[in-house]
């Protein structure tokens, strides 16, 4: 039949030569691409190229993948550092449960794959082997919330509700590339579990812009303004910045808190921002409206007696359609048109 | 391999198709190839060469195989199908279409925005789809429980479950393989399209799988592994393995594929499990397809 044969006698196939694929012809997907830089510069594989920084200093980080590197930018470092890359192929609950045996060892491993994987097939080896033994596992995921057309089965839209949950696992939701890149040495130098929600491919670079510089834990007011405040997490930060300028032509003051840290979160600098009378409290956040970002800082100015007006952006208590990100971002309500619209009619009512 | 120390035979060798119903699953082959093609155009990204490994397997199971009702795809007694590569659904949609449980409209809309055909199936929107998915290593599983279900209805229906190869690696598929032998689903068929490659390589450079045969016969499963491409071997081991009601195990056929088959440089280039052909190269691919005989 074939000239490549799997029987049992040739258990390895020779190393394959790939023949000439067509220039024009893309190997690549639009389905997994890269967020939308909406008209700013970007940088490639943010992660990956931080990671190698990391590891270059560092002989403790190793890196593993559950047959996805291509797609969490971990193939960057597999390039780079080939003899401390692990293939685990697809079997989630075996990558963090050697991840967790490799941290036991005393490395700092770097398990990767979609956020879909980790926190639904592998939560229970995240939460017993390295959450409850709290052993250093940096997690980076990437197709967090809707960052995906792919439908429910790519689309982790309550991976923050899931490891809300879990006591010692720390969250970061960056923004942009250079969060990314700055989260990573962070969180590589932190020494706990961590759980990273991944930007890859081509990232667009924001907060540059702002001379902004990430802080484990620490939110950030990026922006100021009288009439609303947006407190946003992820690339959601993009977009309420972008909604901030929109809303002030319209004579709209809007400030903006980012917040990247999900947990342990920046409760003092929210409640001091929230309690400046008057503003409107807006959310902004690439998740289910159901236990992330919004309702963490909802009930943290419920427990500080902070009585402010208070509403949400974020994704629908649904399983979502399939279809290009664009036009889903729009449709759920993430857009820059349908923030400024919402907050318009907020302000309104 | 042969089972029949008898004769020497494949355990399936009286049920091969004529030459008349073997031109015609060659042209269904290509029909599900060509067709991907097409769509993909529409979606500008997607699966062929999944599609391309398993089109002799889809156009065997729905053009002769399965036990199928046109007039109702949700009829008890039909066999069912589950796809656990539910990225390649897109060749199964041209299928779905020619056997009327979608129109061509809706076919000519895929993936667009509020059509129910997306990359992977959707069992509450598409009709035909017996089980959704697009998450690797449910569907064997599924299907232990849909077997399971029509011995309990005492209907004699037999569960289909295509999967990669790349999907062995999930410890979920061996919970299901140790689960269906341990019932004895003789009821259920496991497909393993083992078209060598994944998404981030080769099987055996990834995680490797082999020997594949040996392991599913220590979990207690009947193997038989049959050239993917060939239509004739395929479809008899896939008639055998619905007749033979002599079987008491599960039964897993291991089908030896190429990823991309077909179209040659797709044949070789991992890079092409997720990819997109411009206009003049998917004309190309279709010329080689239409040209050759597989």
């Amino acid at each position: 039949m074939n000239d490549v044969s799997f029987g049992p006698n040739s258990r390895r196939v020779s190393k394959f030569q790939p023949r000439q694929a067509p220039a024009n012809s893309h190997a690549t997907s639009a389905m997994i691409a890269s967020l939308d830089a909406e008209g700013r510069e970007t940088i490639t594989a943010p992660f990956g190229e931080a990671l190698c920084e990391v590891a270059a200093k560092r002989d403790d980080v190793v890196g593993l993948s559950a047959d996805l590197s291509k797609y969490t930018d971990l193939h960057v470092f597999a390039e780079r550092f080939p003899d401390r890359f692990y293939q685990m192929g697809m079997a989630e609950q075996l990558l963090f449960s050697a991840a967790a045996g490799l941290a036991r060892e005393g490395f700092t491993p770097w398990a990767t794959t979609y956020a879909v994987f980790a926190s639904r097939r592998a939560y229970d080896f995240i939460c017993m082997a390295i959450a409850e033994e709290n052993l250093p596992v940096k997690i980076a995921c990437a197709l967090p919330g809707l960052t995906t057309g792919y439908g429910p089965s790519h689309q982790a839209t309550e991976d923050l509700a899931i490891f809300r949950g879990l006591p010692n696992l720390t969250i970061v939701d960056p923004c942009d590339a250079v969060e990314t890149m700055q989260a990573t040495h962070a969180l590589s130098e932190s020494p706990g579990p961590t759980y990273m929600r991944l930007l890859r491919g081509k990232v667009p670079d924001v907060l540059g812009a702002y001379g902004y510089k990430f802080e484990l834990g620490k939110a950030k007011l990026i922006h100021d303004g009288a009439d609303v405040l947006f407190v946003s997490s992820g690339f959601m930060t993009m977009r309420t910045l972008d909604a901030a300028k929109a809303l002030k032509t319209d004579g709209i003051d809007c400030a903006v808190l980012h917040v990247p840290t999900i947990k342990p979160l920046d409760e003092a600098k929210i409640q001091a921002e929230a309690a400046k009378t008057g503003r409107l409290i807006v959310t902004a956040e690439n998740h289910s409206i159901m236990g992330g970002l919004g309702e963490a800082v909802g009930a943290s100015l419920m427990r500080a007696g902070v009585a402010a007006r208070f509403r949400q952006i974020a994704l629908p208590d649904e399983f979502l359609d399939a279809g290009a990100l664009p036009t889903l971002h729009d449709q759920y309500g993430l857009s820059v048109p349908q923030i400024t619209k919402r907050v318009k009619a907020w302000l309104d009512a | 391999m042969l089972d029949n120390p008898k004769t020497n035979q494949a355990p399936w060798e009286s049920f091969r198709p004529t030459d008349d119903e073997i031109d015609h699953l060659r042209d269904r082959a290509k029909f599900i190839r060509l067709e991907t093609i097409r769509l993909i155009e529409i979606a500008k990204v997607g699966h062929y060469t999944s599609v391309f490994s398993a089109a002799e397997a889809f156009a065997a199971l729905h053009y002769d195989v399965m036990s199928i009702n046109k007039a109702d795809p949700k009829d008890p007694k039909r066999d069912r199908f589950l796809m656990g590569k539910g990225h390649a659904a897109v060749g199964l949609f041209p299928i779905y279409e020619e056997l009327g449980w979608i129109t061509k409209d809706v076919l000519d809309g895929y993936t667009r925005l509020g059509n129910p055909l997306g990359d992977h199936p959707d069992m509450r929107k598409v009709p035909g789809v017996d089980f959704s998915s697009g998450s690797i290593g449910h569907a064997l599983s599924a299907g232990v429980g849909m077997a399971m279900g029509g011995r309990l209805d005492d209907l004699d229906f037999t569960t289909f479950v295509m999967t990669g190869d790349g999907e062995m690696q999930e410890g979920q598929v061996w919970e299901a393989a140790l689960s269906a032998a341990h019932h004895r689903l003789r009821n259920l068929v496991c497909i393993v399209d083992r078209n060598g490659f994944q998404l981030d390589g080769s099987v055996d450079d990834v995680i490797g799988i082999e020997p594949l045969d040996e392991k599913w016969r220590a979990f207690g499963w009947d193997v038989q592994v049959v050239d993917g491409h060939n239509v004739s071997d395929l479809t008899a081991a896939l008639r055998w393995a619905k007749a033979d009601t002599e079987r008491t195990k599960p039964l897993c056929i291991i089908a030896r594929t190429l990823k991309g088959k077909g179209v040659s440089y797709m044949e070789t280039e991992p890079g092409w499990h997720l990819g997109y052909l411009t206009p003049a190269d998917a004309a190309r691919a279709v010329q080689e397809i239409e040209e050759r005989v597989i």
